[in-house]
């Protein structure tokens, strides 16, 4: 009843084809950005913004990148922290080099360095599969961890070993740095995460999207039917790694300021992984919605004593929330292995039948 | 040419130059190469039986050496503390059949990896809970392994080898025998053996799956508290210990995912190349390459059979 394609005719190749063909998919699309782009700035307080909203699109950009690699070209990699790690220093060496360059298109290039760095860890790929790709991958990984702490070039020789973001100002508005607002940092943040999520929609429709899925489904046969494996595996990995390379770029410099190498840990690729496969692997809105509960629901989880007037001692807290995550993860995993997407598909259908059980 | 003098003469020149030296970094290759057969021993284990890549066997190994010393904190004597420790392994064991396995059932690899990843969290919470977050010291002295050195004079030049790494070597090389024998010439072990093999046909011939995995995850607790109590005899028994399943990770894969046999010789192989790698062509390129260069090795040796060293020669049809 309340969302029912029926009636809905497509008279032209263009509505066939668009992203959204149903009118209430585009109402709900719209509705969604307008929130996201103009209530909440508006709205959102320094914690919302910079503890909960950026951190979400951050993640939720590099679960797209890490979901097309694994959902759609079926490649399994635990190099996204490194991948992210890459993007954010190649940023910082690019705005040293380049200070008067726009900040957001050094952002935006230095994916471009990544995905160099992921072609290049995905070459075993064309050789290797499933579980000896990850340890592969692993070695991309634990190399660009060695490299963010012995190569001083990486790093400019800071003493401290960290990269500190210098303030950046785009048409007079302080982007990067101490004096740039968490308002800012958001909606440059949004446009970033809008515009590369709208590329990835289409190019999973497209041409190479059928052939990663064609890869992931069985290679041989693929290669078969004429699809060339080295470009195809090697796009999906660049591809992957330039968004990662973004994602990393903007953690470093729209919201954490200054990064330690410890920031591009395997726990981050760990991090990202859970959300693709919570979100539902093969599915871009999947990844938002992994994004959401993994980076959501530790926070949530560590605020609940205190909702419910516990008093627990912090550190026991964090324990507890890690054992509750822990079991959620493997609880979530029985329940529903298909993750979010699928229960979003499910929602929709019974909207679709409501008020009828079928 | 100067640099790849330093690659590729320099550093034998060094090793001719002093042998005992290079005896001394083998050796201790060797005895780092054992530990982590051991650990890739709990993971081909598992990986065997059940077809699950278990990421929790770093956190197991962990975990059971801090039940151990927790155990024998609370006032239990070593070898009741031991044997206690072994009983939660088996509790361990039950639980993740009845609670994980199980339910995931036929589930694809990454959801049961994932799911091996959830139970790392929730085994370090537990730990951290239950047994406190700070380092602990192994009781080496009350389990009675032998402590100090041997001197051996090699042309007129000391050669130290710990005790400790000896009794290692020497418990890994029994649990390894003890395992062979089990797998092949007991009743289970050939259950396990044919559950490895087919799970469907070892299914139809009477074997109940859900009683091996028990066993195959009881035996993987095994050998990750033999693990745990040899490493956390040299350092102490901390969660920062976790990060050694990852370096086992390429000793696996070069090995070969399901081979046993891989495990031991992979874990030498990549030992020695490690200590080798770091002591002569380390400072080349700044130091600390022991994280990385496992990989790398792994990688060069996969490259040349994607398989691993045994593992089982893959044929692929449409």
């Amino acid at each position: 009843m309340l969302y029912r394609e029926a009636g809905q005719f497509k008279t032209s190749y263009a509505a066939d084809q668009s992203v959204f063909p149903l009118v209430e998919d585009r109402i709900g699309m719209a509705a969604t950005l307008l929130v996201a782009a103009a209530v909440i700035p508006a709205i959102g307080g320094d914690f919302l913004l910079n503890g909960v909203m950026i951190p979400f699109l951050i993640f939720a950009l590099a679960t797209v990148g890490l979901n097309l690699l694994v959902g759609y070209a079926g490649q399994l990699s635990l190099g996204t922290g490194a991948f992210m790690g890459v993007g954010a220093y190649a940023c910082y060496k690019l705005t040293t080099h380049f200070p008067d360059v726009n900040i957001v298109l050094l952002i935006v290039c230095s994916g471009f360095f990544s995905a160099a760095a992921g072609i290049a860890f995905g070459l075993p790929s064309l050789r290797i599969k499933g579980f000896y790709l990850v340890v592969a991958t692993l070695a991309a990984q634990f190399f660009f961890e060695w490299a963010f702490i012995r190569v001083g070039w990486l790093y400019n020789d800071n003493p401290s070993g960290a990269i500190e973001v210098p303030s950046r100002e785009m048409l007079g508005i302080a982007i990067t740095g101490a004096a740039a607002t968490s308002t800012t940092r958001y909606c440059v943040v949004l446009a970033i995460v809008i515009l590369m999520t709208w590329l990835a929609s289409n190019l999973v429709r497209g041409r190479y999207g059928r052939a990663w899925m064609m890869v992931r489904d069985m290679d041989i046969a693929a290669e078969l039917m004429g699809v060339p494996m080295l470009r195809t595996k090697l796009l999906a990995f660049a591809v992957s790694s330039f968004y990662c390379g973004v994602a990393g770029a903007m953690m470093v410099f729209l919201w954490y300021g200054s990064a330690e190498p410890s920031a591009f840990s395997i726990r981050v690729s760990f991090q990202v992984l859970f959300m693709v496969i919570i979100g539902g692997m093969g599915s871009l809105l999947g990844s938002f919605f992994g994004a959401a509960f993994i980076w959501a629901f530790p926070i949530l989880l560590r605020l609940m004593p205190e909702l419910l007037g516990l008093k627990i001692e912090s550190q026991a807290v964090d324990q507890l929330a890690q054992i509750v995550f822990g079991a959620l993860i493997v609880l979530f995993l029985i329940v529903e292995p298909h993750g979010l997407a699928r229960l979003w598909i499910l929602a929709k259908q019974k909207l679709r039948v409501w008020p009828f059980p079928y | 040419m100067d640099a790849l003098a330093d690659i590729f003469i320099d550093p034998f020149v060094q090793m001719a130059a002093n042998p005992v030296f290079l005896v001394k970094v083998i050796w201790e290759g060797l005895v780092a190469g054992m530990l982590y057969a051991l650990i890739a021993l709990g993971f081909v284990l598992i990986y065997k039986a059940s077809g699950v890549f278990n990421f929790a066997q770093g956190i197991m190994v962990v975990f059971s050496a801090l039940t151990l010393v927790g155990l024998h904190e609370r006032g239990l004597p070593a070898y009741a503390a031991l044997i206690g420790a072994l009983l939660v392994m088996l509790l361990l064991a039950i639980a993740v059949e009845r609670l994980i396995l199980r339910p995931l059932v036929n589930q694809p690899d990454i959801t049961l990896l994932m799911a091996t990843i959830g139970l790392t969290s929730l085994l370090i919470g537990l730990g951290e809970i239950v047994f406190g977050g700070e380092p602990k010291t192994m009781i080496t002295r009350e389990l009675g392994l032998p402590s100090g050195s041997i001197r051996l004079m090699i042309a007129d030049r000391p050669l130290v080898l710990q005790k400790l790494d000896i009794a290692a070597g020497a418990t890994a090389l029994l649990l390894i025998t003890a395992l062979a024998v089990f797998f092949q010439r007991t009743r289970i072990g050939r259950a396990l053996r044919a559950v490895a093999d087919d799970h469907q046909a070892a299914l139809s011939v009477g074997i109940s799956l859900n009683q091996i995995w028990i066993i195959v995850w009881f035996t993987a607790g095994l050998v990750a508290l033999v693990t745990g109590i040899m490493w956390s005899a040299k350092s102490d028994v901390s969660f920062a210990l976790e990060i050694i399943a990852l370096r086992a990770l390429p000793v696996l894969i070069l090995g070969g995912l399901t081979s046993i046999p891989g495990a031991i010789v992979g874990g030498l192989i990549i030992g020695v190349g490690e200590k080798l790698g770091e002591i002569y062509w380390g400072r080349l390129v700044g130091g600390a390459i022991d994280s990385w260069l496992a990989y790398f090795i792994a990688l060069i040796f996969l490259l040349l059979r994607p398989q691993g060293l045994f593992g089982e020669k893959i044929i692929e049809r449409v």
